[in-house]
């Protein structure tokens, strides 16, 4: 991150300025499916914030999860080959940075792990790019964000300009889980004790509710062999965030809004008392305080339907 | 009562095999259990991770067999809190490569509901079968 990175950032922002700043972006598979409510609520909330997200030009899977064995180089070519595209865009001055933004917790944790991993061992660089060899050559110097750091960078006073819907009296509880966090290399915040959301949040005018529970893991890909393994860490998870009195949890990522969302099916078989809760992407309570149109919302996409709540407390128009 | 374990070179080589796969000092694990302690999946384990790096520690290949291995979601719980920088979860992946890369997969497409897989996303998808196939 160098200064003048952050003032194009902060120049863009400032009132009537007509150009925009280019991103490179990487939305990866599951945001234009289930996680469409998070890519259309981030899109909009960043062009409202005088930035620009330039989608990546054949992007491909990022591999969703790192390989853990040290012999296991092919699996880091996927991501790298996405790195290669991000070159290609800061090389032909189709952005004004180098860094590529992610909204996905998990492609995030993906690439960024990737990136350190190979474009800090200049033999493994080149065995990829050998490998790669109908593909110009990695550098390894492009790095990779985190939407929460791009938001972090701007002047908080030109974020809380933007708020129309103040979020009232909504109780809310940030989620982390663990690919926002861990391993400490890649983290954007502390491990144990994550506070980057609240922040924001409370620009929003929310009430921030802390749990302990915010960096429990929601059981990840077990999702797939044992849903109901996966449904109790779900029930956990939300019946903390309900006792410490939030209405609704925040994430990131596609997985965890699987898992907490469409689980509770899961935990209604099992825990016919649970009392079902919304559970939103970060970027769409953003995109209800911003009064951007409801449609980049994506709420249609959502298993326990946020709407209600929103309406109840006067966030939301009826016919909305 | 008073157990004996002998050590053979085939434990040591199996051991030599995990430190390799991991890249990880597993000798080190001083049996603290704050890993056991931070599992969010320990309710479904057979053994706990401290004990699956007393089994690998000692070179017990019945590592191989323990429901263990499978239900770590790798969410680095433990890798941030061990005192000795461990990370347990390199271990676990090792030793699911040992078994994966002898084509002997925990997952099969065939056996998920196709209503299952029309819902769930891409995501869980492919993390899943990047860690449980081979």
């Amino acid at each position: 991150m160098t200064s003048e990175q952050t003032s194009t950032t902060h120049a863009a922002l400032d009132a009537g300025s007509p150009k925009r700043t280019r991103l490179p972006y990487y939305p990866g598979c599951t945001l234009k499916t289930t996680g469409k409510g998070l890519e259309d609520s981030a899109l909009a909330v960043a062009e409202t914030l005088g930035m620009e997200l330039v989608e990546l030009p054949r992007w491909n899977c990022c591999g969703v999860v790192t390989s853990l064995t040290d012999d296991d180089l092919m699996r880091h070519i996927a991501p790298i080959r996405n790195m290669v595209r991000v070159q290609e865009m800061s090389d032909a001055g189709l952005v004004d940075d180098k860094r590529v933004v992610t909204l996905c917790s998990m492609c995030f944790n993906a690439l960024k792990w990737s990136n350190a991993r190979i474009g800090g061992n200049a033999e493994d660089l080149k065995s990829i790019n050998d490998f790669m060899y109908l593909e110009e050559d990695y550098r390894g110097d492009s790095e990779v964000v985190h939407f929460l750091e791009i938001l972090k960078e701007l002047d908080p006073e030109a974020i809380a300009r933007q708020v129309k819907v103040p979020l009232g009296n909504l109780n809310v509880a940030p989620y982390y889980g663990c690919t926002l966090l861990r391993p400490k290399s890649i983290g954007i915040d502390d491990p144990e004790n994550p506070t980057i959301q609240r922040k924001f949040l409370e620009t929003m005018g929310a009430t921030v509710i802390d749990n302990s529970y915010k960096t429990v893991c929601c059981g990840s890909y077990q999702t797939v062999p044992d849903k109901y393994a996966v449904a109790e860490l779900t029930h956990d998870i939300l019946s903390h965030a309900r006792s410490a009195g939030a209405e609704a949890v925040t994430t990131f990522c596609p997985l965890c809004a699987f898992n907490l969302d469409n689980r509770q099916r899961e935990v209604l078989e099992k825990h016919p008392d649970f009392e079902p809760m919304p559970v939103f992407y970060f970027t769409q309570l953003m995109a209800v305080a911003f009064g951007l149109n409801a449609e980049c919302c994506r709420f249609d996409l959502n298993h326990t339907d946020p709407r209600p709540l929103l309406r109840g407390k006067k966030l939301m128009k009826e016919d909305a | 009562m008073a157990q004996t374990i002998v050590i053979t070179p085939k434990n040591e080589t199996f051991l030599k095999r995990i430190v390799a796969l991991s890249a990880e000092a597993i000798t080190v694990c001083d049996q603290c259990g704050t890993c056991s302690g931070s599992c969010p999946m320990i309710h479904e384990m057979d053994v706990t991770p401290s004990q699956l790096m007393r089994m690998v520690q000692l070179g017990q290949s019945e590592a191989l067999d323990t429901k263990t291995m499978w239900v770590c979601a790798s969410c680095f719980a433990c890798t941030v809190r061990c005192p000795r920088g461990l990370d347990v979860s390199k271990v676990a992946e090792a030793l699911r490569q040992v078994t994966l890369r002898r084509s002997v997969d925990r997952l099969d497409i065939r056996n998920i509901p196709s209503d299952e897989l029309a819902e769930l996303p891409q995501i869980a998808l492919v993390s899943a079968f990047r860690k449980l196939t081979g």
